[in-house]
């Protein structure tokens, strides 16, 4: 079951790579494929039930390396549901939208149904040499979408950066887990085994190290300050759906890294460290919406806010590793934590689909190049409304849900939390001015003349949109996946 | 101890092989000398199989291993080293027809490969001084000869320089090779390892030193690395191939060999460490400025010596040494190969610039330059990266994390000039003619490094937990 969910991406993206496909097959073939997957996804969500703590559904096991204790492992909990349901509505909504996509569209169909699978495999990975080929490939496949369907100058550039400082952060990641299997006994890259074990719970120094290594690796993937100077560029030079593919579910590769391996496996470490990680959470909160604020190119301010939310995850996940006060404030961060990488899986990823309208239309980013869009796109200006209020955490969307239980959570935990309360404060104003200058007054600029959304703009958009409001009203809906997957894992880090 | 001349029957096949070769070349006319090629081929097989067939499958671990004429080590590392020698100079070959063929030295070139391959057998299969010697010199000559081989000033200037480092470095393999004989009181490892335990540290400092310098220029290591780039970028595709493939597997298993019976008077680890870091850091900081595909390889396989070096430095400290050695071996021959087969196959692309378009005309070469490339970088799930996996965990156990760390970072620098390479690839530009062999033996090397790195199960169990004889 989870295999196929994992393979069938790419092999249908190895099928559309053969040149004799032509190219409207391609298409409607990555459509059909990322629609299975939802569907795929869907079967698994119904048949799952939650398992008992610490062990995993839909468990598959291979031989693949044993002579170092790798397998072909995979399994499913309720911190990796989400984030595969994620992931397969993400792809299938940038797959419609990639029907406008023009420049070798049977490559490109190929190549994000490869990354598709590369994503789903990491969620679903539960060996760390099996994680690390996904995580590596991922950044493979992303750098091929920036530098070949990027728009700028410098899209090469740009993708030469991320790839550059991504690999550094895999390389660090690999560090990392060579360092948990030595520290293991037996040797073994077994995730489960290794929380298990926790091998280096009576290694402060060695554990420091390795759990060093891991945050860096994982810091520069979600990016938090000061890892995230690859981010904006990656964002404006990548298209529409690989600046969506990425902030929805390449981010979450990091933040997730820390909730499947660096926390569980070394408490001791993580409890070490969590009043740096939540100061860096602290700092990311705030100089991502800062920064934000102060830009005038649309899809670089997308980019900034991006590392702001993810600046909450970071926080939340910080504050767990704080003992002292109950659990339940621990856990609550942890559940808000999760829930917030879903949530902007879903707002970003329609943010940046509408940006790359406005880029489709007129071939400019710049807030003062257009307003008035009401007038002239009344359905894009809706959409961009919609997702700009879910986005500044208003409630009825999923955004507001997470906010509530990060800080809930962490605050219940120390009262530092709380200096990242103004980054609301700031995403709201940030975005409210985005949409003054956007969408009211009257037309001027590019924005005469501007057609509004087509069908196949509208569609994913309206689709990922109408998922967070699910989430904002329904949230026990999503809750009931993550919340006994965060009790279990606080256990584990409080040992 | 068993003294059946029949154990050695790859290398026998090898020897006969490239006489066999030689004779049917000097006989053939011009236009028939893909008989000579046949016939090395042919040699190819049969050692392979037989190699196969005496593969040391029961070798008892760390026990007694077998050997032949006192000299000769039949142990896992052996083994393995005949297979990818085997595998490796059929690639080349594959490579190389198209700019072999109808040359006035073809069968010759055939005949050199062959004992080049078989020099490389003896270098890491021997377990004493003098075989050593036999099989540097066995190894080397060859080297000159096959960079010589093309008339032109780059080559000959490249043949002399090589000519010259490796007399110089044969010299000092001598020299070391009687110093330590002489304090140990034999030449065999055996001796070597009680007789050097009581013996003054600088007169063993001095001699393996010596020794190691003639293993380190025959795999390409600093500081006798000069010759690689020179050679790489004025030999033929084929040659140069070879060069930066063939020496360097009997080289590091030879070198691994030595650092384990050395004496730990000295730190050795942390010598051979340094040698490696140096090697890496100056191969990938040099490759940085090249605007030249082959003279690119040249220094991206000086930094990779410096990987390979890592698991010899810790091979007397842990037992996951030796196997990580040998698949990081099997890895990049085969990575190294499929690299050289995408040069081979666009027989006018010297400069990067010049691979223009390779991806719009070819997309199966590019894709074979891709993996190749990705999986020098050691990308998952690529041969390198299962390489690098096991080579950094070795180094790491032993105790050398420092080591793990200047490698890692290496890595990033070298993602630089791999990834300009195919950026190149992938711009629009000029289609390129092509050769049909090479293109063939590119992509069979791709799907190679693709079996290496997923099969990795397979790989590991092959090497096992080998240590060496």
């Amino acid at each position: 079951m989870l295999s196929s969910i994992i393979f069938l991406p790419l092999v249908a993206g190895a099928l559309l790579a053969v040149p004799a496909v032509p190219d409207r097959v391609a298409r409607w073939t990555w459509i059909a494929v990322t629609a299975a997957e939802v569907v795929l996804v869907g079967v698994l969500i119904a048949r799952y039930e939650t398992p008992a703590d610490g062990d995993l559904a839909f468990e598959e096991r291979a031989r693949w390396i044993p002579s170092v204790n790798s397998s072909w492992h995979v399994g499913v909990d309720g911190l990796s549901v989400p984030l595969l349901a994620l992931t397969a509505v993400v792809f299938s909504a940038c797959a419609v939208y990639g029907l406008r996509e023009d420049r070798r569209p049977r490559q490109h169909a190929a190549l994000f149904l490869a990354l598709q699978s590369t994503c789903m495999g990491l969620f679903a990975a539960q060996d760390l040499i099996v994680f690390f080929v996904f995580f590596d490939l991922s950044i493979v496949g992303m750098y091929a979408a920036i530098a070949g369907w990027g728009h700028g100058r410098d899209a090469g550039r740009s993708a030469l950066q991320f790839f550059l400082y991504t690999f550094l952060g895999s390389l660090a990641l690999l560090l990392g887990f060579i360092g948990l299997y030595l520290a293991a006994d037996p040797h073994t890259f077994d995730i489960p085994e290794l929380v298990a074990a926790a091998p280096l719970q009576d290694h402060p120094v060695a554990g420091g190290f390795v759990l060093a290594a891991l945050l860096l690796g994982l810091a520069v993937k979600t990016p938090t300050i000061p890892f995230h100077t690859w981010l904006p560029p990656a964002h404006t030079d990548a298209s529409a759906i690989g600046s969506a593919v990425l902030a929805a579910v390449l981010l979450k590769m990091g933040t997730y890294g820390f909730v499947r391996i660096a926390m569980p496996a070394m408490p001791d470490a993580w409890r070490g460290a969590a009043w740096v990680v939540l100061a860096v959470g602290i700092a990311s909160v705030l100089y991502g919406a800062l920064v934000a604020l102060a830009q005038t190119d649309v899809k670089r301010m997308i980019a900034y806010t991006s590392i702001n939310h993810m600046g909450y995850v970071v926080l939340a996940v910080g504050a767990a590793g704080l003992l002292g006060t109950g659990t339940a404030a621990r856990e609550l961060a942890v559940t808000g934590a999760v829930t917030q990488m879903v949530s902007h899986g879903l707002i970003t990823g329609a943010l940046f689909l509408l940006a790359g309208v406005l880029h489709d239309r007129t071939g400019s980013y710049a807030m003062r190049d257009y307003g008035g869009l009401a007038r002239s796109a009344p359905v894009w200006s809706g959409l961009f409304a919609v997702a700009a209020f879910a986005s500044l955490g208003i409630p009825a969307f999923s955004g507001f849900i997470a906010e509530f239980q990060v800080f809930a959570g962490s605050i219940g935990t120390t009262a530092w939390a709380a200096i990242a309360l103004p980054g609301i404060l700031i995403t709201a104003a940030l975005f409210l001015r985005a949409l003054q200058l956007l969408v009211t007054g009257l037309p001027g600029g590019r924005s005469i003349g501007f057609s509004d959304v087509r069908a196949v703009e509208a569609v994913p958009v309206t689709g990922l949109l109408l998922l967070s409001l699910a989430i904002g009203v329904l949230p026990w809906l999503l809750l009931d996946l993550i919340t006994p997957a965060s009790a279990v894992l606080v256990d584990l880090v409080g040992r | 101890m068993e003294q059946s001349p029949l154990a050695l029957l790859p290398e026998l096949c090898l020897l006969g092989g490239a006489v066999v070769t030689l004779l049917a070349g000097s006989f053939l006319p011009r236009q028939r000398q893909w008989v000579a090629r046949l016939v090395a081929v042919a040699a190819l097989l049969v050692a392979g199989v037989s190699a196969a067939l005496a593969f040391p499958r029961d070798a008892p671990l760390g026990g007694v291993t077998e050997t032949v004429f006192g000299a000769f080590v039949l142990d896992t590392a052996t083994g393995v080293t005949r297979l990818v020698v085997v595998a490796a100079v059929l690639l080349v070959i594959g490579l190389g027809v198209d700019e072999l063929a109808g040359q006035a030295r073809e069968s010759e070139t055939y005949t050199l490969l062959l004992l080049g391959g078989l020099g490389a057998i003896v270098l890491a299969a021997t377990d004493d001084l003098l075989t050593l010697a036999v099989g540097f010199l066995l190894a080397s000559i060859p080297v000159y000869a096959l960079v010589g081989m093309v008339r032109s000033p780059g080559a000959a200037e490249a043949a002399l320089k090589t000519y010259l480092l490796g007399a110089l470095s044969g010299i000092l393999l001598l020299l070391g090779a009687t110093v330590l004989s002489g304090i140990a009181g034999g030449t065999a490892y055996a001796d070597l390892a009680t007789g050097l335990a009581a013996a003054p540290a600088a007169a063993v400092a001095v001699g393996a030193l010596a020794v190691l310098a003639g293993l380190l220029f025959e795999a390409g290591g600093v500081p006798l690395h000069q010759w690689v780039p020179d050679a790489t970028q004025g030999a033929g595709t084929a040659a140069a191939a070879f060069l930066t493939t063939v020496p360097k597997l009997g080289a590091l298993v030879a070198a691994a060999r030595l650092v384990d019976v050395l004496p730990g008077s000295l730190p050795w680890p942390l010598l051979v460490g340094l040698l490696a870091a140096a090697t890496m850091t100056l191969g990938n900081l040099a490759a940085l400025a090249q605007t030249d595909a082959r003279r690119l390889l040249g220094w991206s396989t000086v930094s990779q010596v410096g990987y390979l070096l890592m698991p010899v430095a810790v091979v007397t400290s842990t037992s996951a040494a030796t196997p990580a050695l040998l698949v990081y071996l099997a890895g990049y021959a085969v990575t190294n190969l499929t690299a050289f087969a995408v040069l081979a196959a666009v027989p006018g692309a010297r400069s990067l610039t010049d691979f223009r378009g390779l991806a719009r005309q070819r997309p199966a070469l590019a894709a074979a330059l891709v993996i190749s490339l990705l999986s020098l970088v050691g990308t998952p799930p690529t041969a390198v990266f299962l390489g690098k996996l096991t080579v950094f965990t070795a180094a790491w156990d032993g105790g050398l994390a420092w080591l793990v760390v200047v490698a890692a970072v290496n890595t990033v620098v070298s993602l630089f000039y791999y990834l300009r390479w195919l950026v190149e690839a992938f711009r629009p530009g000029e289609p390129a003619a092509t050769a049909g062999w090479p293109h063939a033996a590119a992509v069979a090397g791709a799907l190679g490094v693709l079996a290496v790195g997923l099969g990795a199960g397979l790989v590991t169990a092959l090497v096992g937990d080998g240590t060496l004889g």
